[in-house]
């Protein structure tokens, strides 16, 4: 698999590919180019356009944009149905399959072999197992698919997908459920596909997984192609700026502004707080007027140390205090009740309640920490609406319309209300920036800037590493679920995360699957 | 216009059942007229309130459950039980202590049934459907199969007696309306349903004991069921385990449901569930009063909640502003 002088057919072609849900440009004018026996990684951080491109590309979403030749043909699939007929099969992480039917009857469901109308069982199952065969794996196929592990699940698929004649694979996180071994299992079927001239489409965020089988590697951010490089001419860290810088000479000026602050007492700390399997023991204090950001790669396990943090998932192990005193976070009540607030990554799902008012989404964590008996009258309630929607110049100034039909941005400011009217000692932001226009997303980092100075405690996670640099004191630098590197005062910069993030992924193979 | 008609809160429902009130009046002449004697009204439209009374009651409990996202399939079966005690105990041991095991059966059903969806995780219709079932079981097993019959004067009371005119099953709806209303709106309890209701996920991370709360409305709901059982025994005098409550949970879920409230959840209105529970009641009495078979009752219950639920779908709501601009 000699990647880098290629003279291999391309097999795939897309060209200037774009998609827009509202006002929200998912993919613009993407080019992506697929040669027929290689393993393409499409990498990029949450939102960057991977699925929307996948989902394009096979005929899931109608495309606004751009066109896709398979084989030098254009093809237009209006179904995934559709994409399969004419060649591309996609594998997702939640695998398609019917697990309470058997393996053969997953294989051939809809197109089982008959006689006289009637599905022939014994030759279904003798074409299973020698299907399954191919790809060395060896196990009973009249046995219920749920009976078998993921990776099992993941092959049927994929063999199901290869034997209705795909030339295109496209197999989106295989691996986000697999073992070190199931992985070692699934890459032997990748390497035996592409020696058939099968092209096959690796999504993950795995980056030791790409270096291990990829060809060649397409990088989106923000809905644009960032790259397109061969595997053995990228260097990690540049794979990884690639995925997360942007230019840097923009940010260098900004970032005498934050760390010019004095810094307060500690008023949270957690020592060797963790969850087996979710993210390791790690030791954390938080300091009045300080903001800690969290960066690393996505599954690195930003997220899960906030959860932990705010008692969404609870730890087994360490211990935490506030204020000196030790706490048991139980739940986010119990958080809460400790004055921390968190603004979770997904705001559609977690954050916002889309059918209640600004108003009612407001004062939402405030009633929860008063209690039932102690409501806040609908005055009450009005002032401190308002007072926040000036605050924050959340926008319409109405407290009464859903937040469900506001913008992003303005969502994201109600959600920052919610937390700030509980007057809290700690704020976790996840993305706080994530999927906002670029004028909502300065000011939300303003926002940010101003609250550390009225003495709140804040724990930051974004992808957008100036981001980070602008406003951070000190930088965690997490990996495969671990807290690996802290960088603090003048060596927070975009490289130098950078280097902390691609060192620990060098040194990190050992860590395996989480 | 028409759109924003529906739109302004509560107005489908009163016209719909000002609508309903008409047609009874074109094929009852005699509907509106009230009369009084022995110190209680007579007539349709209190026949309407009157006969109402027990589904009010269920969809009293039910629209909060409903707005929790939950259902509550087991209020009939309730009804069954608490009819069966009270009337079981009636006549031995006065009505202070009848009432009060009624009630508490009610709420141990509410208990059970909160107990498998708010900490078992259980989904609502499944885990309502067994006590459905059993429930009614139960209620025979009270009874030993026999209709129990009472004749306590202050049970019946419940059932038949009146306040300054009006039936005293109309003043217990009143009075819990007033009670529920109090409780959920004088406190922050609606506003913490409603949010629950609307997304759990996210009203759990706002720190808000979701766990609690629902519990705590199957509770309520099993105690209202329980309450809508005594008065239906005292209607009757007695009470049939076999037949009380037969399929009113339907009934009360489909007055929520006319109410406004929807099935996935969030915002909720009482005094709209009460309407919901009214138009049902004009329906059927409207009916009766017809002299068309009372098999037409389902029939036209039946398309009265198409009508309800198509104006209340987003889908039917574009279709009528597409037409709405194909006419200008």
């Amino acid at each position: 698999m000699n990647a880098s002088s290629d003279p291999r057919p391309a097999l795939l072609e897309v060209r200037g590919l774009s998609k827009s849900f509202g006002t929200l440009r998912a993919l613009q004018e993407v080019d992506f180019t697929l040669r027929a026996g290689e393993i393409h990684a499409l990498l990029g951080e949450n939102g960057a356009g991977k699925s929307t491109l996948i989902k394009a590309v096979t005929g899931v979403f109608p495309r606004d944009a751009g066109m896709v030749r398979l084989g030098g043909a254009e093809v237009a699939p209006r179904s995934a149905k559709a994409a399969v007929d004419a060649g591309i099969a996609t594998v997702y992480q939640e695998v398609n399959l019917l697990l309470n039917l058997s393996v053969a009857q997953n294989l051939y469901l809809g197109r089982q072999p008959t006689r006289f109308g009637l599905v022939r069982e014994a030759e279904m199952r003798r074409c299973a197992a020698a299907l399954l065969a191919e790809f060395d794996l060896h196990i009973d196929v009249a046995e219920p698919l749920g009976n078998y592990s993921v990776a099992v699940q993941h092959i049927t698929a994929i063999a199901r997908a290869v034997d209705q004649s795909a030339r295109v694979l496209i197999l989106d996180e295989p691996t986000a459920s697999l073992d070190r071994h199931e992985v070692e299992i699934l890459f032997a079927v990748m390497r035996k596909l592409a020696q058939r001239g099968i092209g096959v489409i690796f999504v993950t965020h795995f980056l030791d997984q790409v270096y291990e089988i990829c060809d060649r590697i397409t990088v989106l951010r923000n809905g644009r192609l960032i790259g397109e490089r061969t595997t053995a001419e990228l260097p990690r860290i540049e794979l990884i700026r690639m995925m997360l810088g942007r230019e840097l000479a923009e940010t260098t000026s900004e970032r005498t502004a934050a760390h010019a602050r004095p810094v307060g007492e500690i008023c949270a700390r957690f020592e060797d707080y963790g969850k087996g399997g979710y993210v390791a023991p790690f030791n954390l204090a938080l300091r009045r007027g300080e903001v800690v950001g969290l960066a690393g790669l996505l599954g690195s396990g930003r997220t899960e140390t906030a959860r932990l943090v705010f008692g969404a998932e609870r730890a087994d192990s360490g211990s935490a205090t506030v204020e000196g005193k030790p706490v048991r976070l139980q739940s986010p009540r119990d958080a809460v009740a400790h004055g921390f607030g968190y603004c979770p990554e997904e705001r559609k799902t977690e954050g916002i309640i889309a059918d209640l008012t600004v108003r009612e989404n407001i004062v939402l964590a405030l009633q929860a920490k008063r209690g039932l008996a102690k409501p806040l009258s609908r005055s009450e309630q009005e002032g401190i609406a308002m007072r926040f929607i000036r605050l924050l110049d959340i926008r319409p100034p109405e407290p009464e319309r859903p937040i469900g039909l506001l913008s992003g941005g303005n969502q994201q400011k109600v959600l920052l209300a919610r937390w700030l009217a509980t007057a809290p000692r700690l704020l976790v932001l996840d993305e706080p920036t994530r999927g906002i226009d670029v004028g909502a997303h300065a000011e939300i980092i303003r926002l940010i800037r101003d609250l550390c100075d009225d003495g709140l405690a804040l724990l930051v996670i974004s992808s957008e590493l100036d981001e980070i640099v602008t406003y951070s004191d000190r930088v965690i630098v997490l990996r495969d679920r671990a807290h690996v590197d802290e960088l603090e005062g003048d060596a927070i910069d975009v490289s130098n995360i950078l280097a902390a993030i691609a060192v620990a992924g060098s040194a990190g193979a050992k860590a395996g699957q989480p | 216009m028409m759109s924003r008609l529906l739109q302004s809160r509560g107005l489908a429902q009163i016209i719909a059942l000002l609508v309903i009130l008409a047609v009874d009046r074109a094929v009852s002449p005699q509907f509106f007229d009230l009369r009084m004697q022995d110190g209680r009204l007579f007539g349709s439209l209190i026949d309407v309130l009157n006969r109402g009374a027990p589904v009010a009651l269920l969809a009293l409990g039910m629209v909060l459950v409903i707005a929790t996202r939950g259902i509550d399939l087991s209020v009939g079966a309730v009804m069954a039980i608490s009819g069966a005690i009270a009337a079981s105990l009636a006549d031995t041991h006065g009505l202070p202590l009848a009432l009060a095991a009624a009630l508490g059966a009610g709420l141990l059903c509410g208990l059970w049934n909160g107990f498998l969806v708010a900490v078992l995780g259980i989904q609502p219709i499944v885990a309502t459907l067994i006590l459905m079932v059993a429930g009614r079981g139960v209620a025979q097993l009270i009874t030993e199969g026999r209709i129990v019959t009472f004749t306590a004067p202050d049970l019946v009371w419940l059932g038949n007696g009146a306040v300054l005119g009006v039936p005293a099953p109309v003043v217990v709806v009143l009075g819990m309306l007033i009670v529920t209303g109090a409780v959920v709106r004088g406190s922050a309890l609606g506003l913490l349903i409603e949010a629950t209701g609307g997304n759990a996920r996210a009203s759990e991370l706002a720190g808000i004991g979701t766990r609690g709360m629902i519990l705590a409305v199957y509770v309520w709901c099993g105690l209202c069921a329980a309450l809508a059982g005594v008065i239906a025994a005292a209607d009757i005098m007695g009470a049939d385990a076999n037949n009380a409550g037969l399929w009113l949970e339907l009934d009360a879920i489909l007055a929520v449901v006319i109410g406004g409230t929807s099935l996935f959840g969030g915002r909720f209105s009482l005094v709209l569930a009460m309407v919901g529970a009214l138009i049902i009641q004009a329906m059927n009495t409207g009916i009766l009063l017809s002299g068309y078979p009372p098999e037409f009752n389902l029939v036209v219950k039946a398309a009265v909640v198409l009508v309800v639920l198509l104006l209340q779908s987003p889908r039917f709501a574009n279709v009528g502003v597409v037409l709405g601009r194909a006419r200008q």
